[in-house]
């Protein structure tokens, strides 16, 4: 029976695959920590669930190796590997039952208890009385269920996760989230989970790698991605990130000085993401403070006066601004709702202030709107 | 006026002609089946009943009921060895076809290897090609080569045409299932060899059993083909052919009745089955 051992990192090295000319996976490195939560996190068709056929051993890397400890399983066949998929569009046995489906892998490898442990990965997923139902008379997240299920059941080294609570409404997604966080821990898996869902991989995931076109942009933990992104992909992909250009005009302390249409900012140089003279600089939205135009800010904060509010959207929580600055660029603020003053209307002058040290520096030459999702107003001036 | 319309159910106010037009079109299409399984019956009908008659060389004509031919479906000369030959025929023909066509559908549909076009094409033809055609010809290969017309012909002959049909169901059936769902079970530690008998091998089935009834109605039911290549060997429908320019005996319609009530129990049977295992 394949256990879960201790010490068995998941280690991609180099590896690529390409269909025809096109690189699904371009020479991406990556070490997974046994036991870790680790959530990849990208758009549509940036290669996430090709790594993952790569790692399960449903596809054949172009280049490179994979290792799960020190067993190298880059050419393994599937069933030769301590790995279980979560596939993204389920892949139940349509002629078995929701029983003989998560029973299915404890059979292949003569385990014995398969009754109890069974039942036990059922009302693990809440489907305790649906045992005997075929997949087709399951709702789209009782399947989505059921795969999780048929995959957690054998406790594999490594559980790969493609999307599995897409198709959950919100509340069962929550609940889900948790209860895999708590499995996770619990029986101490390594968890590759592939998500759209930035909210999600933040708030699961120990490690996060953010991945654009067959690359990975960036990997840290949750606070690492969001507080210092490396590329303007990433500020803009995970959450939302105010990009302006600046030129570094030297250096005080710690500080980076820079200038912004005639406006004196700092920034601190551990958060330079590049050797440039020409940068971006990053601050996000609900670090900025609104003031009068003429407000007094508290020594060596960075300042823009003269914005004029173009508009305004309550949300409850936060009032969300947009606010344009003299060189017609937009820049978002949110302001949280703390009860006083009112929601500023369209047209009031205001200026923006915040701490330099939430500022984040990266190369100049980036498109400030790459990784933009939706129709989310940042510009650039 | 309007008050005694809406004091009187509103069926009752209309005039008959439109009664009439609203019957027909709320049971038009019942009608228009019984006509359709009327016209599809008559002939099992006719060949029921008159094989309960009375008759002696030729059953044309009705002289009377009696159950002796169905006491005694043997009766009549030769019948009996037509039909057993027709039978082991079909099923020698059913078992190699179905087994060949088989994996000449598995390999057509997961592997690409070189004539696979080529063989895509050639299983089509017999499908394709008008039956006399294909009789005509391999009665000139057998006489080429040599090989002695008779039962081992016929059967030759059988198995090439129900291969196409093989082919063709499984193919189909292979085509609509999911790859994903043999890659799940690889992932879940089946080999290649659990992965088939556990996943591919059932989910195929239906198509192969479809394949195989195809195959054996299709050998039982052969006619021209078969009479180009069967020697001296006598089929169930050779033997009605022949003795139609004579009068057919009522043990022939015995045997195709109870034919068509096998069939018909089997399907029964199949239908039965298939809801007990959805409950
Ligand atoms: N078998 C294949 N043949 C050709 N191209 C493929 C194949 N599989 C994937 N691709 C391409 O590789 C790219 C990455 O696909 P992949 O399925 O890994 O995306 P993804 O990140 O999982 O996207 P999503 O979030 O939509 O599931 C896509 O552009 C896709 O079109
Ligand atoms: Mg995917």
């Amino acid at each position: 029976m394949v256990e879960a051992t201790g010490g068995r990192d998941l280690r991609l090295e180099h590896v690529t695959k390409r269909f025809g000319t096109f690189a699904a996976v371009d020479d991406l490195s990556l070490t997974i920590p046994s036991g870790s939560f680790f959530a990849l996190l990208g758009p549509s068709g940036c290669g996430k669930t090709t790594t993952l056929r790569m790692v399960a051993g449903l596809e054949e890397p172009t280049a490179g190796t994979i290792h799960i400890g020190t067993d190298d399983v880059t050419y393994a066949k599937p069933y030769k590997r301590p790995v279980n998929t979560v596939f993204q569009s389920y892949a139940l046995f349509p002629h078995l039952d929701i029983f003989e489906n998560v029973a299915f892998g404890l059979r292949r490898r003569g385990a014995k208890q398969i009754k109890q442990e069974v039942e036990k990965a059922l009302e693990l997923v809440e489907l305790g009385g649906l045992a005997k139902r075929k997949p087709a008379q399951l709702s789209g997240g009782q399947q989505q269920r059921v795969a999780l299920a048929r995959a957690i059941v054998n406790r594999p080294a490594v559980l790969l996760l493609d999307e599995p609570l897409g198709a959950l409404d919100l509340k069962l997604r929550r609940q889900m989230q948790i209860e895999l966080k708590r499995i996770q821990t619990e029986v101490g898996l390594t968890f590759v989970h592939v998500t759209h869902d930035q909210e999600e991989a933040m708030t699961m995931a120990d490690t996060i790698a953010v991945m654009n076109s067959g690359h990975i942009e960036q990997l840290g933990n949750p606070t690492q991605l969001y507080e210092s992104p490396n590329t303007a992909y990433v500020a803009n992909f995970l959450g939302q990130s105010n990009l302006i250009r600046a030129t570094v005009v030297g250096t005080s302390g710690d500080d980076l000085l820079l200038d912004v249409h005639g406006s004196r900012l700092a920034a601190p140089v551990s958060r330079r993401a590049s050797g440039d003279k020409e940068l971006l600089i990053g601050v996000r939205p609900e670090k900025i403070h609104l003031g009068a135009p003429d407000e007094v800010v508290p020594d060596n904060h960075n300042v823009l006066r003269d914005g004029v509010v173009t508009d305004a959207s309550f949300t409850g929580v936060s009032t969300q601004y947009l606010v344009r600055l003299p060189w017609d660029q937009e820049v978002m603020v949110f302001v949280q709702n703390l009860g006083v003053g009112g929601v500023l209307v369209p047209g009031t002058k205001v200026s923006l202030s915040w701490n330099p040290a939430h500022t984040f520096a990266l190369d100049g030459s980036e498109d400030a709107l790459a990784g933009v999702q939706l129709e989310e107003p940042v510009s650039v001036g | 006026m309007a008050a005694t319309t809406e004091s009187l159910p509103a069926r009752a106010k209309r005039p008959v002609s439109q009664r009439a037009g609203r019957w027909l079109s709320n049971n038009l299409i019942r009608i228009y089946a019984v006509f359709g399984f009327t016209y599809l019956f008559i002939p099992v009908g006719y060949t029921f009943v008159y094989s309960f008659n009375n008759s002696g060389k030729s059953n044309l004509n009705w002289r009377g009921f009696t159950t002796d031919k169905w006491a005694n479906p043997c009766g009549a000369p030769d019948v009996c060895n037509a039909l057993s030959n027709s039978l082991k025929i079909g099923l020698i023909a059913t078992a190699v076809a179905t087994v060949l066509g088989t994996m000449i559908a598995f390999a057509l549909a997961r592997h690409r290897f070189r004539g696979r076009t080529v063989t895509n094409l050639t299983i089509f033809l017999p499908m394709a090609t008008p039956e006399v055609v294909l009789g005509a010809s391999l009665l000139a290969f057998f006489l080429n080569v040599g090989v002695p017309l008779g039962f081992q012909t016929i059967v030759i002959a059988h198995i090439m045409f129900c291969i196409s049909f093989v082919v063709v169901t499984v193919k189909a059936r292979l085509a609509s299932l999911d790859p994903r769902l043999e890659q799940a079970a690889m992932d879940l530690y089946a080999d290649e060899w659990q992965t088939f008998r556990r996943i591919t091998f059932p989910l195929v089935l239906p198509g192969i059993v479809a394949g195989a009834l195809l195959a054996f109605s299709l050998s039982f039911d052969d006619f021209i083909i078969t009479n180009f290549n069967s020697g001296d060997v006598n089929t169930f429908p050779k033997f009605v052919w022949v003795s139609s320019l004579r009068g057919i005996p009522a043990q022939a319609n015995v045997i195709g009745s109870a034919m068509f009530f096998i069939a018909l129990f089997a399907v029964l049977l199949g239908q039965a089955v298939t809801r007990r295992r959805r409950a």
